[in-house]
């Protein structure tokens, strides 16, 4: 593997995401009587103490029954109600998928779905419990809206957005504590817009979830030991996703890597794939992701590790990307 | 709410007109869910003409009773009583199922004016029923959520999951009905999936079954009374195991598997309509008999 960095210790915040996730909703709550929080036995789990706690009518725990618990939610929703839907991601898209499809998003109901535990950031839990389709799930439902925040002020913003935007909504964050992506939260988040983190013209690392602290650490890197201007892009909408940043970086760098806690099956590097072969515009183009398997059990940054979405692993991606010869013509202009 | 003799009469002809609009929109469509909708004709039209505190005027009146059609394979019922009622015009009837149509097998919330839930996936609607009755509480609204499921699809184990939740929150502003017309798809429910003993079952999950004709309109009304009268109260949720027969009215659809779907043609057409004037006089004669 090639150089970089390697880990020491998880850098800790005085706050998991989850728990930013749940002082938001009791910030929310407090000023918007019609939000409600339902949770199938994961109240502790989800972090949404803090709202059960200031207002216990409006905290419903249905057991363990996420079916229920979806069409309960979007019922709640039909009646005027805002309900904030948490329970592990791998469960909120497959477990009570027929209920997302049908109840939350045929009828497009103002459900917000906070789905906890996402990617392999319970590594140690195995399969049953990594999140690694719901993104190819999620986006591909009509009407939903898919977020996938960075970090703990990045979930902040996104589940205030979430209130603010008519409809359903799916943010998935990860289980325990992320990388410090944001110090401050005042950085321009904007739904369906992309972040930039680090400017670049050789090529651009488009990331999501906690894959973007892993891509910016990865592109000071090579600014510095390579001389590499490494863009980088955080997508934390996966949908809409914003297709404009995804254009312009392939015009201006015409290399793209993308980079996702997620199956390179239907996430992020299928979405910007998709976007790239529309556009017409062929580029050096690379996913880094779980391949189609099933992942290891194991430390959350183990397994990142061993798969290659930690900054070592995007370090060499750049690297191979950078020395291959991809391009048939230099003028894309005149095929147009 | 006691039924008067003049309510059951006109509660008859009202459920004896939906039962004639049900079997033309079937036909108009070329086929349909006839089976499913004549079985809970009844209930629907006691529900609609005398129990739900809705506005012709404002459907979408925020205080309003909800009711979830949970089998919503009945939408082929549900549309006509949903368009005589005034929500939506009587033509689209004619273009049930058809391309680019408003209305569908399956009833779409966004699409049909009235329709409180779209449903068609089974076992759906008790738990968003559930959560109707539970935002009533939180928004401090006096509302009564009515739910109709089927029987066939007691076998999704959603439902258990909501009756578990209607029972632990004591939701009794909240009224579950079951459609028991002993049919499925596939044959009688006792031989592809039993559900018997079905009341004991439901008792044991907490609620006070009541069993009831479903095709006898005193009956339903007693039997909502009771539930009425339980609303936001400490008795146990009530739940109306309502037994129904599939094809109620049309004698070569009645408690006939097969015309769960079925296709209608012209001679069939005059027959059924035959049938069910028919089964409207006995039925009225009944109401004559036994109305007080």
């Amino acid at each position: 593997m090639a150089g970089g960095f390697v880990y020491t210790a998880v850098e800790s915040t005085a706050m998991s995401t989850a728990e930013y996730y749940g002082n938001t909703l009791a910030e929310l709550g407090r000023a918007h009587p019609e939000i409600v929080a339902l949770t199938a036995d994961l109240a502790g789990s989800t972090k949404i103490g803090v709202f059960q706690q200031e207002f216990p009518d409006r905290f419903f725990n249905v057991g363990i029954a996420e079916q229920n618990m979806f069409g309960i939610g979007a019922g709640m929703a039909k009646a005027g109600c805002v309900p904030f839907i948490s329970t592990f991601s791998v469960f909120a898209a497959l477990r009570s998928a027929d209920q997302l499809h049908t109840d939350i998003c045929y009828q497009n109901v103002n459900a917000k779905i906070i789905a906890t535990h996402a990617g392999t950031s319970f590594g140690q839990a195995g399969s049953t419990h990594h999140a690694i389709v719901d993104l190819a799930v999620a986006r591909s439902l009509p009407n939903l809206v898919v977020i996938c925040p960075a970090d703990g002020v990045e979930t902040a913003n996104a589940v205030k957005a979430a209130y603010e935007h008519q409809g359903p909504v799916f943010i998935r964050i990860n289980r325990g504590f992320d990388r410090v992506l944001y110090a401050d939260p005042d950085y321009g988040f904007e739904l369906g817009k992309a972040v930039e983190l680090h400017e670049g013209t050789d090529i651009t690392v488009i990331a999501t979830g906690s894959c973007a602290f892993q891509a910016l650490q990865a592109a000071n890197f090579l600014e510095g030991a390579d001389g590499l201007k490494v863009r980088v892009l955080n997508i934390h909408t996966i949908k809409p996703i914003d297709k404009e940043a995804i254009l312009k970086a392939i015009k201006d760098t015409r290399r793209i890597i993308t980079v996702e806690d997620h199956s390179v099956i239907g996430g992020l590097g299928a979405a910007v794939a998709e976007i790239m072969a529309d556009s017409g515009m062929a580029c050096g183009f690379k996913r880094l992701g779980h391949p189609d398997q099933f992942a290891p059990i194991g430390l959350h940054e183990d397994i990142m590790s061993i798969i290659g979405i930690d900054s070592n692993g995007i370090i060499e991606a750049v690297r191979e990307t950078m020395g291959k010869d991809f391009e048939q013509d230099d003028n894309w202009e005149d095929e147009v | 709410m006691a039924l008067t003799k003049q309510e059951w009469l006109a509660l008859e002809k009202k459920a004896h007109e939906l039962r004639r609009l049900c079997l033309d929109t079937t036909f108009w469509a070329g086929s349909g869910h006839i089976g499913g909708g004549m079985s809970a004709m009844d209930v629907m039209t006691v529900l609609y003409h005398k129990y739900l505190n809705i506005k012709k005027d404002d459907p979408n009146w925020a205080d309003r009773d909800r009711f979830v059609l949970s089998k919503g394979h009945a939408g082929v019922a549900y549309a006509p009583l949903l368009c005589d009622f005034g929500y939506n015009d009587m033509e689209q009837l004619k273009t049930f199922n058809l391309t680019n149509s408003k209305m569908g097998i399956h009833l779409d919330a966004n699409k049909v004016v009235g329709v409180d839930a779209s449903t068609g996936s089974l076992g759906h609607g008790m738990p968003i029923a559930v959560g109707m009755a539970f935002a009533a509480k939180v928004l401090g609204k006096d509302y009564m959520t009515y739910c109709l499921t089927g029987d066939g699809e007691l076998d999704e184990g959603s439902n258990w999951e909501a009756a578990m939740t209607i029972n632990h929150f004591n939701v009794n502003n909240l009224v579950t009905i079951v459609d028991r017309n002993h049919n499925m798809i596939d044959g009688n429910t006792e031989d592809i999936m039993k559900l018997e003993p079905l009341a004991d079952k439901f008792t044991a999950f907490g609620f006070n079954v009541i069993k009831v004709d479903g095709h006898n309109i005193k009956e339903l009304c007693d039997a909502l009374d009771i539930a009425a009268a339980n609303k936001n109260g400490s008795g146990k949720p009530v739940l109306i195991l309502a037994d129904t027969v599939k094809g109620a009215g049309i004698k070569m659809m009645e408690n006939n598997y097969k015309w769960h779907y079925g296709a209608i043609d012209e001679t069939m057409y005059e027959q059924c309509k035959r049938d069910l004037d028919a089964y409207y006089q006995a039925r009225v004669e009944r109401a004559e008999k036994e109305a007080n």
